[in-house]
């Protein structure tokens, strides 16, 4: 009976949220059709749909896809690889945790998306300076999340493993690794989203190509619906990429 | 006990945690000497901060003592022994990312047992203490009584002629210590293991050991040695008898004056806690 119930209340609360989509789609249509809003504002819902699927149909979002993805992947590559060997080393020291922890929660909390014009002017406007500036904001989450995963492993089971004879490398695969790796685990998906936001929103500020460009350049000239059927499909990639991220996680996490 | 009945030499062990005149100095054991014989359950019981858990510590080379020597065999111990020595916790030692099978292998394979061995002997251990239905959970799926049974099970598996169990039933309720502390007398008796067991309680210390070492208040040394002459295992009556309270009331004696002096050093009232029976 409570299963049943706890069902229905799920159920209930999908209703209620297609129920908010849907009345936020009925209000734009409106807006657009009834209270007389200027389209080079909101276009049609109905146009960007067809827009929409004419970007799909047509295949024109690959190349910008293709350069948002490449940078996405190298920045992440990157910052993941740095940051948890760096955050693994700082972690194997009380000092350098005392010393570094702070320090780089002070770095992590200034809006790093300041450093673009830096990045711009030292390494031009294509896809270099998105990989940098990606990589610099999502190392933060990253190397944190690895020094508190490896830093504070409950003594104990340190204890434990070296009085049975456990060896380096058995502590580290055995018991360092498995008590960090949820902590770490959640770093690299705070670390993959913020590298998703910044290299989108860096391509809207400065760039030659990638899906921020591409909606940009459409605002330029004035192309409403299929700006807004870009913006579609960016949130479209997006929400994707997260739920696949967030399913990597959990997975990882279960045991 | 003669030469080679001995399966532990401590000589003049001291141990202070950190220097001379810092803030944080503590003399935590004083010129501590003993010899354990082979075979013998030895309880430590004293004062809270006396030194009986690094004393255990230093026995089994997780600590080096400032000082002094133990000798294990004819061996000076210099860091941990995993094939003579198996260690129980008071905390929850075990792998919480483990099952409790996945456990005691992995304590197998850290001592450095053949693959092929590895099973058989975790699933006879579990079997002793009483988890064979219990190998696939998670330590979080069990009672508190249970993991401290996982966690023997582990010890037990090794195969290490010695044991030393820090407080190991420290956490649990007084039921279930009663019944894990009958049933490691039954589990132990036959064993022929040398056991060093740290304790809070009294009426544990008599019911498990052949003999007691009473701790001093810090700085900790060994004050006296009560032997309980009475053979294992040991029934649950024996808690009724005369010559139990006899020698609980002696233990009560030689220890509430060092309770005293370490709660008048800490600047506390001792509470009832502090004399569990």
């Amino acid at each position: 009976m409570n299963d049943r119930g706890s069902r229905r209340d799920r159920l209930l609360s999908r209703l209620v949220q297609a129920a908010f989509v849907i009345g936020l789609l009925a209000l734009w249509y409106l807006a657009t059709t009834r209270w007389g809003v200027s389209h080079l504002l909101l276009p049609n819902p109905l146009l960007v749909w067809r827009e929409f699927v004419d970007v799909l149909s047509s295949g024109e979002f690959l190349p910008d896809l293709a350069v948002t993805l490449g940078e996405l992947a190298i920045a992440f590559l990157i910052s993941s690889f740095s940051g948890v060997t760096v955050g693994y080393l700082i972690s194997r020291s009380q000092y350098l945790i005392r010393v570094f922890e702070p320090l780089l929660a002070g770095i992590y909390s200034i809006p790093i998306i300041l450093f673009l014009p830096l990045y711009v002017l030292l390494l031009g406007l294509g896809p270099a300076s998105k990989i940098a500036l990606g990589g610099t904001i999502s190392f933060f989450p990253i190397v944190l999340s690895t020094i508190a995963g490896f830093g504070y492993v409950e003594r104990i089971y340190i204890t434990a493993a070296r009085s049975m004879g456990a060896t380096y490398y058995q502590l580290f695969r055995y018991v360092l690794l498995p008590a960090a790796l949820p902590v770490i685990l959640s770093g690299l998906r705070m670390g993959f989203t913020v590298a998703l936001l910044s290299i989108l929103g860096s391509e809207t500020l400065a760039s030659l190509a990638g899906l921020g460009h591409r909606i940009v350049h459409l605002a330029e000239s004035m192309d409403m619906a299929r700006m807004f059927a870009y913006i579609v499909f960016a949130v479209a990639i997006a929400a994707l990429l997260n739920t696949v991220v967030s399913a990597l996680e959990a997975r990882g996490k279960r045991r | 006990m003669t030469a080679n009945n001995i399966a532990v030499k401590i000589r003049n062990v001291s141990h202070q945690f950190g220097e001379k005149g810092d803030r944080h100095h503590v003399q935590a054991l004083q010129q501590t000497s003993l010899d354990i014989a082979r075979g013998e359950l030895l309880c430590l019981i004293g004062p809270s901060g006396c030194g009986k858990s690094t004393l255990l510590n230093i026995i089994g080379g997780l600590v080096k003592p400032t000082s002094g020597t133990v000798e294990i065999g004819n061996t000076v111990v210099d860091g941990p022994l995993p094939q003579e020595i198996a260690f129980v916790f008071q905390e929850n030692a075990l792998f919480p990312w483990n099952t409790v099978l996945e456990n005691v292998m992995l304590g197998l394979m850290f001592q450095g047992v053949p693959r092929a061995e590895r099973m058989a002997r975790a699933q006879k251990s579990l079997a002793a203490v009483g988890l064979a239905d219990f190998m696939h959970h998670y330590p979080g799926q069990l009672s508190g009584g249970m993991r401290q049974r996982a966690a023997l099970a582990r010890a037990l598996s090794l195969q290490t002629n010695i044991l030393l169990m820090d407080e190991p039933f420290g956490a649990l309720d007084e039921q279930t210590r009663m019944i894990l502390g009958e049933d490691l007398s039954v589990l132990l008796a036959r064993s022929g293991k040398t056991i060093v067991f740290v304790t809070h309680s009294l009426g544990e210390a008599v019911f498990l050991a052949d003999r007691v070492a009473v701790f001093s208040a810090r700085p900790g040394t060994i004050k006296d040695v009560i032997a309980v002459d009475e053979p294992h295992p040991r029934k649950p009556e024996f808690v009724t008898t005369d010559k139990f309270t006899t020698l609980r009331n002696k233990l009560y004696t030689l220890l509430h004056d060092e309770i005293r002096r370490a709660a008048a050093e800490a600047g506390e009232r001792p509470t009832a806690a502090d004399i569990a029976t």
